[in-house]
């Protein structure tokens, strides 16, 4: 058993396992950190950025470069659509990929990359809500880059990346990256994927079969359970033990596996989520009583619900519910329209509430009360109309490189007495900041991740026992942000073997399969004649004809076939050979001479007839050279002497 | 061999009061637990005393509901509550909503109107649906350690499953009702290759190839746009939930289409609610839906208003949706009786009417139909009956059974004649038996076994190498041998030398060697290559290798030795397990010497 790590980021995972014989992707996440190093797309032109000087490195003068790269403050940008890292297609052949495994909707944003124009055959598995809200995100990353148009793509920086400042000096594998795809490959990638439901066991090939258990991290979010008959894997992707909207992790399932391989922990290991909520209602409250607005730059879906369900109550109790709240995405109807429809994968106490029947949501009651309101852009109909100062805008895209939120900035960028509020964990502020410094707009930082935190984890392993465990291997060290907190580990656990693996490795896991499962007939089975050989073991031989269909194997009958039909038996112990001596003289052999040939190897030969037995503890050969006659009565006699099973 | 034993407390030859017990692997199960709407004393609900006089809960290890409709789930709060039964139920998230509205309405009626006594209260429908576990689709749910079930989409109503039902080696599914043809609002029942060793089909259209949804639809609407047309008020007796919705949609889009003005009314404040829960539960309906919902809400009505009682002296046209479905109580009774006597009027069962219903009478001809009270009432309104109903018919049974591959088939939930002629063509075309057990009456139906064992993994990888370094055969049998080590009660198969050191003992191998003496000058290796190829003719079935002069026959050796000249000794030696082999060998090369 192989894993093959492609992603380099544990968050956006993506892996291969190779197991009996079958390639399984788990996860197919895109890491975007690539988006940081280019340049906000507006769909109005933005003079501020129009107007950013060019850049080159000191001693170069090459004209292809020009204009490639911009600068602002002491970071350089590149002028360009952006461009994302899909995952490494050099250790694996995506078109051997028998099966790719989903975990939540924001570990599939790579999946036009592996499925479309590689040759892909296989099957993708996804619950039905990562489906449907991954779509969502699909669709809006695809608008957003793609109501944007660049009149030129940047090549040529890619050959001056030493020459470059940091950060994009340090950009991981640049000549890897590549263009957003377009809605062609979404949909055809997307009609891949088969929806499964929690625990329903699905059949890989009879080889394998595949759970998926309740993560409790998100809608419709799994981990997944890979299973034989005799061995366990467990793939723990984006889990969460708080409680939010989405049906509580099921840890049951996880139990007790031959290897656990775990992933897409918490990205704010210092800060914990209830309290970062607790800033950001405070902060909304300050800024919108000071007459300012708020800017929540979010994806579409998540964590976005329980915003607006926690904030519209804070509002209320804070006396600024006047405030209008606004939705801005091309999918914002959808996501919510989507979420009021997925009850079973919710949390018993919003499910509870279909069987009044009210929406799981209560931001289905907001939008009706016009408390909260969903544009898919700002310039969309209505939108300017309905658009009220002050107010909380939610709008993607968090990365600050595309979507609505550029427009906002550049609205609200220079006025301090606005608040643009940080609550998606996965870009780091400063840097999506920094192509719109200098900024007069306010900063809360209270990034809000529900993943597991390092205790939890270390818990959880101690709960679920497994024999070996496989994690990155930065979780083996304290987190680049606090290398002084040494307890922000995956610390040894006594009970499983710890590996950790890092992006482009293969590991060998320590799973070696020993035992495999057969049909038995029941006409076979009643042949089946057990001897105890010794106290609480019994042995029985079984022969039968094997059909191996899909996988699995059945022993039937060998019922027509002459050959097979005997019974095969072992005989074991050692001779006695003053019994078998006796046997002998009983049936007229009284000619034989017992020789000794040193340790236990002792000749008895039969000088009247061309024959002779050597016999030794664990085993008797009869050398007849005479007619059968007589090898027959030898071996009847050697058989009496022996034990059988 | 172990057996499955079914016996149908309700809809065993008869549609009505579904409920069906299910014992396989020690385990007893109840599938369905309705109630029959055609009469209203005992033969209501069905005999739980076939069971015990006492508690169900030590006798019935769980419930599964199939389906909202009442004659699935309508006995469930007097078999829980008022008989007594503590075990898990076990249905689907809209069922789980839906069933107890429903069964308050039947209450309602039955206890308020009919002044029926005995009957269970709200809080114990309550009560009961606390006991309820509700499933998603495909999820694979353990009840105990033993019983596993699964539910597949069956179309029939909103949130209407088909369960799969696995205890040990055995396993069955039940279909419920359902329907293996999209509809307006709904998908069609889908179901994969899983083998159950029992399919329990419902058969309420046995007999019936209907014609296309569209004709039944186009003619449909003619009926009623032309009782409009001439001033005529339609009925149209609907349970709340289910058809109701899927005309809705019709009428609705035909209304617009047509620019009609009379109204169409649905009565019952449930309407709204009613529409709500699809609304919530679009998940369950059929793609077409699902895609527009955001757009677009099927279920939000512009045509369709509230009716009020008061509305049926009203003159005028009219269109009224009304409960119940099989006229045989509630507002749907009281329209009829005032609207009967007109022929400009007109009533269409969309749906099956059980017998002893008002609406089984009117559906056979009568002109006039006697209440309890001695009322009489004329029919003189048009009656027609449109069959909606989302079963399967013949074609759909026939189709499932085709795609789950069962072993054997029971026809449950049809009339005894019907089924008879299905049962007869199942059999026919699968070559499967097929059963159809009268209610109170036991099928017992054997299943074959199949043990499962481990194997060690070398064995079965020594027996694939071992075939596939033959030449291909199609007619090749693989045979698997094997020693299995029964060892503090673990079981597994394994090689007999790996057995050998797992119980702790030696082998005794016992050999045989006897010498042949052969005239063939030559060296001794062109020898050995001659008995090379006469022995791979003589032994076609098995594996006859040659290497290093030596002919090896699973564990027969044949050894050749001696100078060029004529006098060879041919050596043959095997072990004891190959006795017949290695015998018949050395005899073969014995009589060629001779």
């Amino acid at each position: 058993m192989k894993l093959y790590c492609l992603s380099n980021d544990p968050n956006k995972p993506c892996h291969v396992l190779t197991f009996r014989e079958i390639t399984m992707m788990l996860d197919c996440g895109l890491s975007m950190q690539s988006l940081l190093n280019f340049l906000p797309l507006s769909f109005v032109q933005s003079n501020r950025l129009l107007s950013l000087p060019n850049w080159m490195p000191n001693d170069t003068s090459d004209p292809d470069l020009e204009g490639e790269l911009k600068e602002n403050g002491d970071r350089v940008f590149v002028d360009s659509p952006p461009e994302f890292c899909p995952p490494l297609d050099k250790l694996v052949d995506f078109s051997q990929v028998d099966v790719i495994l989903i975990s939540n909707y924001l570990c599939m944003m790579a999946l036009p990359f592996v499925t479309e124009g590689t040759g892909f055959k296989g099957r993708v598995y996804a619950t039905e809500p990562t489906l449907q809200i991954g779509k969502l995100l699909l669709e809006e990353l695809v608008i957003y880059i793609e109501q944007c148009p660049k009149a030129s793509f940047a090549t040529q920086w890619k050959n001056f990346l030493r020459k470059c400042p940091y950060p994009l000096n340090e950009a991981f594998t640049p000549k890897s990256w590549k263009h957003i795809y377009n809605m062609t490959s979404v949909n055809a990638s997307l009609s891949t994927i088969q929806m499964v439901g929690y625990n329903e066991k699905i059949d890989v090939f009879g080889a394998l079969q595949v759970i998926p258990a309740s993560s409790g991290f998100c809608l419709g979010s799994a981990n997944w359970v890979i299973s034989t008959e005799h061995e366990k894997i467990v793939y723990l992707s984006g889990s969460s033990t708080l409680t939010t909207h989405p049906r509580p992790m099921d840890h049951h399932a996880l139990k007790n596996a031959d290897v656990l391989i775990m992933t897409d922990l918490t990205q704010t290991p210092i800060s914990n989520p209830d309290s970062m909520l607790g800033v950001l209602c405070v902060v909304v409250g300050l800024t919108l009583r000071g007459g300012g607005n708020v800017l929540i730059p979010c994806y579409p879906t998540g964590v976005v619900y329980d915003l607006f369900e926690c904030l519209s109550g804070k509002m209320q109790e804070l006396g600024v519910s006047n405030c209008p709240m606004f939705f801005v995405s091309p999918v914002a109807d959808m996501s919510l329209a989507y979420s009021n429809i997925l009850a079973e994968w919710l949390s018993s106490v919003k499910q509870n509430k279909v069987y009044v029947p009210d929406e799981p949501f209560p931001h289905a009651m907001l939008v009706k009360s016009n408390k909260l309101k969903h544009f898919k852009h700002i310039y969309s109909e209505g939108f300017s109309t309905d658009f009220q100062e002050p107010c909380v805008v939610f709008c993607g895209h968090p990365s600050l490189r595309f979507g609505d939120v550029v427009q906002f900035i550049e609205l609200w960028g220079n006025n301090p007495r606005n608040c643009i509020v940080f609550t998606e964990p996965d870009y780091d502020y400063i840097e999506a900041l920094a192509p719109y410094q200098p900024l007069q707009i306010k900063v809360a930082h209270c990034a809000i991740d529900t993943s597991l935190n390092f205790t939890q984890a270390n818990k959880l392993i101690r709960d679920l026992k497994p024999k070996t465990l496989v994690v990155p291997e930065c979780y083996t060290q304290p987190p680049v942000s606090a290398p002084n907190l040494t307890e922000l580990v995956i610390g040894n656990h006594p009970d499983s073997t710890l590996i950790p693996y890092k992006w482009g490795e293969v590991i060998n896991l320590p799973l070696k399969r020993k035992q495999a499962q057969v049909f038995v007939d029941p006409n076979v089975a009643q042949n089946i004649i057990p001897i105890e050989v010794k106290p609480g073991i019994s042995l029985s031989t079984i022969t039968g004809t094997l059909s191996v269909k899909d996988n699995v194997h059945n022993i039937q009958n060998t019922s027509g076939d002459a050959n097979m039909n005997k019974p095969v038996k072992y005989e074991w112990g050692s001779l006695n050979i003053t019994e078998f001596l006796q046997k002998l003289s009983q049936e007229g052999i009284t000619d034989a001479k017992v020789e000794s040939l040193g340790g236990n190897v002792v000749v008895i030969h039969l000088q009247d007839e061309d024959a002779l037995i050597q016999l030794e503890e664990n085993s008797t050969h009869v050398v007849c050279n005479a007619d059968e006659q007589l090898r027959t009565k030898l071996r009847h006699i050697v058989m009496q002497c022996l034990k059988k099973f | 061999m172990p057996e499955l034993k079914v016996t149908p407390l309700g809809a065993g030859q008869d549609v009505g009061r579904s409920c069906i017990l299910l014992t396989m692997g020690g385990k007893n199960i109840m599938l369905d637990c309705g109630m029959h709407m055609g009469y209203n004393d005992e033969r209501r609900f069905p005999d739980f005393s076939y069971i015990t006089d006492g508690s169900l809960s030590p006798f019935i290890d769980c419930v599964i509901i199939s389906h909202f409709h009442l004659d699935h789930c309508g006995a469930l709060p007097f078999m829980s509550e008022m008989v007594g039964y503590t075990g898990p139920i076990y249905m689907t998230h809209p069922t789980k909503a839906i069933a107890p509205i429903l069964l308050e309405d039947m209450r309602k009626v039955s206890v308020e109107k009919k002044g029926e006594q005995n009957f269970f209260t709200s809080q114990m429908i309550k009560d009961c649906m606390k006991k309820v576990i509700a499933v998603t689709l495909h999820q694979s749910v353990m009840v105990d350690n033993d019983i596993e079930i699964k539910a597949y989409y069956a179309g029939h109503v909103l949130g209407a499953a088909m369960f799969w039902i696995k205890v040990g080696s055995q396993s069955v599914v039940y279909t419920g009702d359902y329907n293996m043809t999209p509809d307006r609002h709904l998908g069609a029942a889908w179901i994969d290759k899983c083998k159950p060793d029992l399919l329990i089909s419902e058969s309420t259209y046995a007999t019936t190839i209907r014609d296309s949804k569209r004709c039944r639809e186009k003619d449909f609407l003619k009926k009623v746009h032309e009782c409009v047309d001439r001033g005529g008020k339609v009925l149209i007796p609907v349970f709340a939930l289910g058809r109701a919705q899927e005309l809705c949609i019709l009428l609705e889009t035909y209304w617009e289409r047509m620019n009609l003005k009379a109204p169409i009314y649905f009565a019952l404040g449930l309407t709204e609610k009613a529409n709500n829960y699809y609304k919530m539960f679009i998940t369950w309906t059929n793609q077409k839906i699902r895609k527009t919902f955001v757009q677009r809400n099927m279920f939000d009505f512009k045509h369709i208003k509230a009716f009020d009682r008061q509305f049926i002296d009203n003159p005028g046209p009219m269109v009224v949706f009304a409960t119940p479905g099989m006229l045989h109580a509630g507002l749907s009774l009281q329209i009829f009786k005032k609207w009967a006597p007109n022929e400009n009027n007109m009533i269409i069962m969309p749906g099956f009417c059980v017998q002893g219903t008002v609406g089984h009478k009117i559906l056979n001809g009568a002109k006039v139909v006697e209440f309890e009270n001695r009322q009489v009432v004329e029919v003189k309104m048009a009656v027609e009956y449109m069959s909606f109903s989302a079963h399967a018919d013949a074609k759909g049974i026939m189709q499932l059974i085709q795609h789950c591959e069962p072993m054997n088939v029971m026809l449950v939930h049809g009339e005894a004649a019907k089924m008879e002629f299905l049962k007869e063509k199942i059999q026919q075309e699968f070559n499967i038996k097929c059963y159809n057990p009268a209610n109170g009456e036991t099928s017992v139906i054997t299943t074959p076994v199949k043990i499962p064992i481990d194997v060690s993994l070398s064995l079965l990888k020594a027996e694939a190498k071992k075939f596939s370094s033959l030449p291909p055969d199609p007619k090749r049998r693989r045979t698997l041998h094997g020693v299995l080590v029964m060892k503090d009660n673990n079981v597994c198969l394994m090689d007999v030398d790996d057995a050998c050191k797992e119980a702790g003992i030696n082998r005794h191998v016992v050999r045989f060697s006897s010498t042949v003496h052969l005239n063939d000058s030559g060296p001794s290796l062109a020898t050995a290559h001659k008995l090379h190829g006469f022995m791979k003719d003589k032994l076609p079935q098995w594996s006859v290798t040659f290497s290093e002069g030596e002919i090896s026959v699973e564990s027969v050796l044949v050894k050749v030795e001696g100078d060029d000249d004529e006098n060879k000794n041919v050596y043959v030696s095997w072990t004891n397990q190959d006795e017949d082999l290695g015998s018949y060998i050395f005899n073969l090369l014995n009589t060629m010497s001779q």
